[in-house]
């Protein structure tokens, strides 16, 4: 009972962190795509960490995983 | 409900018939040089179904099996069949987790366990916590006392599962839904843990050799612990709970300080050479302190109800 509790969360909260729109909301944040995309060795950093983060959530979930979700939560 | 209550440390050795630990080779399939009889339970006869099985032999042993050649020829067909569903897992569970490096998890024998326990307990006498190497590949748990192994956390969380339902069972609240709540909620713990170890270390760019296994092996020591506190609060009331609390908790967060500074704090990433001492190992430090902080309260949190 935990577990699908617990895989609900993680399902719901992917597909909250999936539908962060990037022009309309996270460009306004300041939390945009890099565009300075230099420095090979210099050490990524928190945000741009997470900001790649998001990217590629989103990224992901444009192919196959909507329709896992659609699947689950509509049961 | 008879359970290891006593015989705790016994459970462990009485598991598996240790493959030859003379073996050099580090990821051999032991069950492949000795004839497979082990996973041949089915077909007691002494039919060899790794052998490719013409049709003499399938006549010879039908002397030995039956005198009816079609129950012989029904085995043979049944036995392919069976092969062909193995195969098809094997290559499905393949593409999710390669099963040798699941196979170096289990690759333990009755000293390491041993060794690996008395660890747990009181590593304060340890001297060297490196992990050894082998050619650039880490040495099996069999050979490095050091290596992480996934036996012990898996017999450990089920063995907690199970003096659970006795604790319960002594207190007359015992169900057999709490059984599954318990495991479930155990296993929740477990894996909130390892998502959140995995996304610290990724976010801020820890470059360690430590996969997912590794991370649950060291998730799931803590389970040892979690029993031996159990036991001192069975046997010794509250006292004896928060007493073996106290120390099974030192005990846990010296051990996962120490084995984790080895990987985390030490690991040498190619950009150490710019900023050295900036905020990066102090990042680390947060997450090697934070991963050992949070091990005594889960313990606390997982066995409390257990022992009034």
């Amino acid at each position: 009972m935990a577990l699908y509790g617990l895989i609900l969360a993680a399902v719901l909260f992917t597909n909250a962190v999936a539908v962060l729109h990037e022009e309309r909301f996270l460009a306004k944040i300041g939390w945009g795509v890099d565009q300075s995309i230099g420095g090979f060795g210099e050490e990524p950093g928190v945000k741009t960490q997470l900001v790649n983060l998001i990217r590629s959530v989103r990224t992901v979930m444009r192919g196959v995983f909507i329709k896992i979700i659609y699947f689950i939560v509509s049961i | 409900m008879a359970l290891p209550h006593q015989g705790y440390r016994a459970t462990k050795p009485r598991a598996r018939a240790a493959p030859p630990s003379g073996d050099p080779l580090l990821f051999d399939d032991t069950s492949s040089g000795a004839p497979p009889i082990n996973n041949q339970n089915y077909y007691e006869s002494g039919y060899n179904m790794g052998a490719a099985a013409p049709a003499g032999q399938g006549a010879s042993g039908a002397n030995n099996l039956f005198t009816d050649p079609m129950a012989s020829a029904a085995m043979m067909y049944g036995s392919s069949l069976a092969n062909q569903g193995k195969d098809m897992v094997n290559k499905e569970i393949s593409r999710f987790m390669s099963v040798n490096k699941l196979k170096y998890f289990f690759a333990v024998d009755t000293k390491y366990v041993v060794k690996k326990l008395m660890l747990l307990m009181f590593p304060y006498t340890h001297q060297d916590w490196e992990v050894r190497y082998h050619r650039d590949t880490p040495l099996t748990p069999r050979h490095d006392v050091n290596a992480p192994d996934l036996y012990i956390p898996t017999m450990a969380f089920i063995t907690y599962i199970l003096l659970a339902g006795m604790a319960l069972g002594i207190q007359k609240r015992f169900s057999p839904e709490v059984l599954g709540l318990c495991a479930s909620t155990a296993l929740v713990w477990v894996i909130i843990e390892v998502l959140v170890m995995l996304l610290s270390l990724y976010l801020l760019t820890v470059h360690t050799d430590l996969s997912t296994f590794d991370l649950v092996a060291y998730s799931g020591y803590k389970y040892v612990g979690m029993i031996f506190t159990v036991l001192c609060g069975l046997l010794f009331g509250s006292d004896g709970y928060y007493v073996a609390l106290a120390w099974s908790s030192c005990a846990l967060m010296f051990f996962i300080v120490r084995s984790l500074k080895m990987k985390i704090l030490s690991s040498l990433s190619a950009d150490s050479m710019g900023a050295g001492a900036s905020a990066k190992p102090r990042f680390r430090l947060y997450i090697t302190v934070a991963s050992a902080v949070f091990q005594p309260i889960i313990i606390y949190w997982l066995t409390a109800h257990l022992v009034r």
